[in-house]
């Protein structure tokens, strides 16, 4: 296990760039929902079957405002980043505008999350 | 300064079917959204369900998925054969998409072969377990 405690702190030294940050994100992201698809499926059938207070906390915590903000990032963005992967990847000749696809994605991501969050923290702060 | 770069043949292997596949399940589940959330609006949802309610028929279109909202009538149109081979195929892409993601950290996270066998198995184990539940799910509701 240390080898590996020290390869991922020398992981830190890596200057990959912007394409390593959106590989780092799909990876952090793609647990994210991970995470929030075994919660809601655990929580749901505890709930259903024996209405578990267990079942209930964790409801509490995934419907929470700041993790939904958090579940919405990793939907959103795990799915655009998704798209553009699979565009340049099934079309290599399109590899060398790889730069503009990174620029189209934050600027498809930014207006939608943004909405996301108004509506998301709007609601959250006035108790709905 | 030139350098040749010499490409292999590309050989049909376990690792290059995944990573098709994760390419073709990741366009699928994109797709199968769109046809969820446009199904729901064609079907009514812009009347009759809140944003949250038609987001959860978007990822999982199943009448039971949204049997806390107020669907006046929730048998008609809502449960079909159409919308069961929907589910099957969105549980199943994204069930094998995401193991298949969790088999990816392990092997670039787990330095030890041992515990990395032991993961696999156990991920194998839960993808048989999902898809099981799933699609009992989807049958019975």
């Amino acid at each position: 296990m240390n080898t590996g405690i020290r390869a991922t702190l020398k992981g830190f030294g890596y200057k990959g760039g912007g394409p390593m940050w959106s590989w780092v994100l799909h990876r952090i992201t793609g647990a994210g929902i991970i995470l929030f698809v075994a919660l809601h499926v655990v929580a749901a059938f505890l709930l259903q079957q024996y209405g578990s207070g267990i079942g209930k906390a964790i409801n509490v915590v995934y419907e929470s405002w700041p993790f939904q903000a958090f579940i919405y990032f990793c939907v959103i963005f795990h799915a655009l980043n998704g798209a553009r992967i699979i565009v340049l990847d099934l079309w290599p000749q399109m590899l060398q505008y790889q730069r503009e696809a990174t620029w189209l994605q934050w600027l498809t991501f930014i207006p939608i999350y943004g909405l996301t969050l108004f509506l998301l923290i709007g609601r959250g702060l006035s108790g709905g | 300064m030139t350098h040749t770069r010499i490409l292999h043949r590309r050989t049909i292997s376990f690792e290059f079917v995944m990573w098709l596949f994760m390419r073709l399940s990741g366009a699928a589940l994109l797709i199968l959204g769109a046809i969820g959330m446009a199904g729901a609006l064609y079907m009514g949802a812009r009347t009759q369900m809140d944003l949250v309610t038609l987001m959860r028929w978007t990822f999982f279109p199943n009448p039971n998925h949204v049997i806390n909202s107020n669907i006046p009538d929730v048998n008609l149109g809502w449960v079909s054969t159409y919308w069961r081979i929907m589910q099957m195929l969105i549980v199943f892409f994204g069930a094998t998409h995401g193991i298949n993601g969790l088999r990816g950290v392990v092997n670039d996270h787990v330095p030890s072969r041992v515990a990395r066998v032991i993961l696999i198995g156990l991920l194998v184990v839960l993808w048989v377990a999902v898809l099981g539940a799933g699609g009992y799910i989807i049958i019975t509701s």
